[in-house]
């Protein structure tokens, strides 16, 4: 293709290809820091004109690669980070065997990693971005990845994908620089990626151990909740992309996740309130 | 009740299953499927009396040492849950 | 060009060099539905050790396809045992069963069995009442195309397990000109370990030929090939395959597909073929079969919509094909 970018994100390696310059030359600044991807790329994402005369006349970019969907619709040009973005998600999901893939954030302190499991909207890109500036070391917003021999954590920190109203929360404590451009109406409404901060691509090939499974909800009044391991074994199975796939290994990584890791349900009205609960509940769980 | 004594035979179809019970449900891995299942009491217990080959009744026999039927009661939900497990191919004619 | 690369990969893996554009094999590989067979063809090879990852875990998910296969086929087993009625596994799945060597690694799409065509209606039956059901309402349009004009009734789907099985009575629709005699096909099937049934030998390839260069746009062909080649190379240790072979591409009206077929594996993967099975003249068939690039993209559009136009006629007369896209515009 014209353009090409190699990216790695943890252990996973990309290949980006565009019929234009623009998504390229956005996804190099968006992952200036992070490390050389090396030679073999494990999944290629493309990113072409939806049809021949589209990659000049009101250009849209259709997300091919290795594994597509074939009703994923194109998005504007402008939207070409969104594109990319959703591209090797989709690549993660429907091609990955090597981890057990928790739809999840995950954030780790003192070699211990939190996961985040919810669904969109329940602030797993908000929560794990914020903790990831006040003293946890950020290690996914999107997917987890259980190792299915180790049962640790690799970390995947791709650039934060910000919507909405957490866009400006994060650019009230964040340098300018860490953040990418900001594209309104894409079909998560408007979004702004936020580099991780140098720490967090500096461990990225860390695992760690996992010890809590956090269930958010956002926009209730505070309420904490236990969740027991048979519950929290049948959300994480619905939260995995590729469970069903994993077979036998997945029900070991699964059943041993969930009887070695307490799972909470919390319910906040506000990130405030959502920091305060989880420092309590991860200092509870570390006595 | 005639009719479960000539019913047709079932057997288990776990070989090599992965169960593990969590709060009072079994988690069981059926590798022959690659298939999870979550089962509530008394599915585990209709497949650990079927390891032996057996129609309804003779389950039902071997049941009733865990569960307190009442006479002609058991009958119709044994038969439910048969024909669950059946679909889901964890059960067989045997 | 990495479809050639591929096919190289797959012909002699030894003679990769341990350098080569590992991203774009396995683009390529992917696209043609082939990383599992590559993964297992390159087992033993020292490998870079990404690559080497990479393969495992696509041997894994072979693993599981298989495993997941064979399932399906004995659940319709089960379905179907009351019935009484032959069942004959098709494609992929009957190699799994079978052991055949073509099914290592391969990867599988839907459930495709084979019954006779006055048990249609009850094999459908008793597939509904152990949980597959239509996947669209039973009077629209498409699902009369089907039980008019094609080799099998229109696909279904398990409710729970979300797996489609495809109920063939033939191997090529009634509208196309080749007619298999499909009697023959279930008369000389064989049984397998599970009950369940496969072809004969001869018709298994003559199966994979017809699905190679009947079937239309050649998508996927590099698969089927393998396939072939796989099949040739196990059946031709018994006595005599060729001659049977030829008599039975004549039987079902599919000799010219079959010998294609067979010139284009040992062109391609080196099929060790007597001489009177060699030949030329198959040069677009070959470049179609190698437009597939790097990037795992399709190469050739223009080659591609010819054959797409050719594989549509070939298997509905034109009039045919009018009214369908009437009634699909009106729809």
């Amino acid at each position: 293709m014209r353009h090409e970018v190699r990216l790695r994100v943890g252990p996973v390696t990309f290949r980006v290809g565009s019929a234009w310059r623009g998504p390229v030359r956005a996804l190099r600044r968006l992952y200036e820091g992070y490390p050389e991807a090396g030679d073999v790329a494990d999944y290629t994402v493309r990113l072409e004109p939806a049809k021949p005369w589209r990659r000049w006349l009101r250009p849209s970019v259709r997300i091919e690669g290795d594994y597509v969907l074939p009703d994923a619709a194109p998005l504007p040009l402008a939207h070409g980070l969104v594109a990319a973005e959703m591209a090797m998600n989709l690549q993660m999901a429907l091609g990955e065997r090597r981890f057990l893939l928790l739809h999840a954030a995950s954030v780790e302190k003192d070699g211990r990693a939190l996961i985040i499991t919810g669904e969109s909207g329940a602030g797993k890109s908000t929560l794990s971005a914020m903790l990831g500036e006040r003293g946890w070391r950020f290690m996914g917003d999107e997917f987890a990845l259980l190792d299915p021999d180790s049962g640790m954590l690799h970390p995947f920190p791709r650039p934060i994908s910000l919507k909405n109203e957490a866009i400006a929360a994060m650019e009230a404590e964040v340098a300018p620089e860490r953040f990418g451009p900001v594209m309104e109406n894409t079909p998560k409404g408007r979004i702004r990626h936020m580099r991780p901060r140098a720490e967090a691509l500096a461990r990225m090939s860390e695992q760690a151990r996992p010890a809590m499974v956090l269930f958010p909800r956002f926009g209730f009044a505070r309420e904490v909740r236990p969740v027991g391991p048979a519950e929290a074994f049948m959300r994480l199975t619905q939260a995995s992309t590729n469970y069903v796939a994993m077979a036998a290994r997945g029900f070991d990584a699964l059943t041993g996740l969930v009887q070695t890791c307490p799972g909470v349900a919390i319910d906040y009205p506000d990130a405030a309130t959502a920091f305060e609960l989880i420092e309590t509940l991860w200092a509870e769980a570390g006595r | 009740m005639g009719q479960a004594m000539t019913g047709p035979l079932y057997i288990a179809d776990t070989a090599d299953a992965r169960s593990l019970m969590l709060e009072g449900l079994t988690l069981l891995f059926h590798p022959a499927s690659g298939m999870t299942h979550i089962l509530a009491p008394p599915s585990p217990e209709i497949l650990a009396a079927l390891a032996e080959p057996g129609n309804a009744e003779a389950v039902l026999a071997r049941l009733s040492t865990q569960f307190d039927f009442a006479p002609g009661e058991g009958a119709e939900a044994l038969e439910a849950r048969l024909a669950e497990l059946e679909s889901s191919g964890l059960v067989r004619r045997a | 060009m990495s479809a050639a690369l591929l096919v190289r990969a797959l012909r002699d893996p030894e003679s990769l060099p341990l350098d080569c554009d590992w991203t774009s094999l396995i683009s390529a590989a992917r696209a043609e539905a082939l990383i599992g067979t590559l993964a297992h063809r390159l087992q033993d090879l020292p490998l870079p050790e990404r690559v080497a990852g990479l393969f495992a875990m696509h041997r894994a998910d072979a693993e599981r396809t298989r495993v997941q296969a064979l399932w399906d086929a004995e659940m319709a087993r089960r379905a179907l045992a009351p019935l009484g009625v032959p069942v004959v596994l098709l494609k992929g799945t009957a190699f799994l069963a079978a052991g055949l060597e073509a099914g290592q690694g391969r990867s599988i799409g839907d459930l495709d069995i084979l019954v006779p065509k006055d048990a249609l209606t009850e094999v459908e039956q008793a597939l509904i009442g152990a949980g597959w059901e239509r996947l669209k309402p039973a009077d629209g349009y498409d699902d009369f195309y089907y039980r008019e004009w094609m080799h099998e009734l229109p696909p279904l789907i398990h409710r729970e397990r979300d797996r489609m099985i495809d109920v063939h009575h033939t191997i090529l629709p009634p509208t196309a000109r080749p007619k298999p005699d499909a009697a023959a096909l279930l008369a000389d099937s064989l049984v397998l370990p599970n009950g369940l049934r496969m072809l004969s030998p001869e018709d298994v390839i003559v199966h994979a030929a017809a699905h190679l260069i009947a079937d239309g746009d050649m998508a996927g062909g590099l698969r089927n090939l393998w396939d072939i080649d796989r099949l040739l190379r196990e059946f031709a240790q018994a006595e005599g395959l060729w001659g049977r072979l030829a008599e039975r591409a004549v039987h079902h009206g599919l000799d010219k597909a079959v010998r294609r077929s067979v010139r284009l594996a040992h062109r391609l993967y080196g099929t060790p073929v007597p001489k009177d099975w060699r030949g030329t003249g198959d040069g677009l068939f070959v470049r179609r079969l190698l437009s597939r690039d790097g990037w795992g993209r399709r190469t050739r559009k223009a080659t591609g919509f010819g054959f797409y136009v050719r594989g549509h006629l070939m298997r509905m007369p034109p009039l045919m094909l009018a009214r369908h896209l009437l009634k699909k515009a009106r729809a």
